[in-house]
């Protein structure tokens, strides 16, 4: 950042009291205790099933931040993508699993007390850093949202059309990698559980029961 | 708003999504600590943007276009963690990943064991 932009950023400052927030920043930390709160859940929980809802709960609130932050396309992306689609994915992937769907006791690794000691640690170590670096940093929310359908798109394919493009062919790559992990899987478990040559008709009719 | 708001969030829910990673043992839930640690990221790069923009005047939006790129790479990401999940629970009948310690040191002897009571059950 360069010294004029660091002088704005003082000069912003100026006028902000250190202990006088606004409705914006009591609405933003009432829904991030919420957010946190479910996210404590998600990764605490016995219940597998369970820990898919209450992280559909740390989405969402995560959307209704990105809203408080004027950043209104990447609230609907979260809300579209990640609570829409990625839940239900998860959901898919405990229901083939065959997660139980009660308690399940043995949810946790037995290194869950190193676990905590190591995020506890990074959570301390982190939020020191964070408050000591921008103890004097606001953001200012006035004024034309910064993240606006039209601004986000009007930057995204200006400046970031090569991105956007090469990440369409991660995506289709994804695709085309998921799909060949699961039909090999399938051909070699159809392979082992019939033991015989296979015959087109009869495996495809053990696929039609499957 | 005070830029520590955002960025004391995405660090506790980074270090929430860095606990469910080590200490969860079902597959699935690691990837959802990850998807946790992934969007930590996204909010710190949302906040940091929306900041830059108005005190340093920055136009290229770069916080908000790489929030979209993370979003879609964690979509494929749990697109393919998945169908890798499901294919180990497909060959070894479990997705606890304290049981998949084939390549670990130390376990030579009972890895064959291990396979042919899973084969029979």
């Amino acid at each position: 950042m360069s010294p004029a932009a660091a002088l704005a950023t003082t000069a912003a400052a100026a006028p902000h009291g250190f202990l006088s927030p606004t409705g914006v920043e009591i609405a933003f930390l009432l829904v991030g205790l919420v957010t946190f709160g479910a996210a404590l859940v998600t990764v605490t929980t016995r219940q597998l099933v369970h820990a898919a809802l209450w992280l559909v709960v740390t989405l969402g609130g995560l959307a209704v931040e990105y809203l408080l932050l004027t950043a209104e396309f990447i609230a609907w992306m979260q809300v579209l993508i990640y609570v829409g689609s990625v839940v239900v994915l998860l959901l898919f992937g405990l229901m083939l699993t065959k997660a139980p769907i009660g308690r399940s006791p043995d949810a946790d690794s037995a290194n869950r007390w190193a676990a905590l000691g190591v995020a506890v640690a990074a959570a301390a170590a982190l939020v020191w850093v964070v408050v000591d670096a921008f103890r004097t940093t606001w953001i200012d929310l006035g004024g034309a949202p910064s993240g606006s359908t039209k601004v986000t798109g009007a930057s995204l394919f200006q400046n970031w059309v090569l991105p956007f493009e090469a990440l369409s062919v991660l995506l289709l790559a994804a695709l085309v990698g998921a799909i060949v992990l699961s039909r090999k899987a399938k051909a070699d478990a159809a392979a082992a559980t019939t033991g015989t040559p296979a015959v087109p008709g009869s495996r495809s009719e053990k696929e039609g029961v499957r | 708003m005070h830029l520590v708001y955002p960025a004391v969030l995405a660090v506790l829910l980074f270090s929430t999504g860095l606990y469910g990673v080590l200490a969860r043992r079902n597959a699935i839930l690691v990837l959802m600590s990850v998807e946790l640690m992934l969007n930590a990221v996204n909010l710190n790069l949302v906040a940091f943007d929306v900041w830059l923009n108005r005190t340093a005047r920055e136009t290229l939006h770069s916080g908000q276009a790489l929030t979209l790129f993370t979003i879609a790479i964690a979509a494929a990401e749990i697109g393919i963690g998945l169908a890798i999940v499901l294919a180990v629970h497909r060959n070894r009948g479990t997705s606890d990943i304290d049981r998949l310690r084939d390549t670990a040191e130390g376990h030579e002897s009972d890895a064959p064991e291990a396979e042919k009571a899973e084969a029979t059950a």
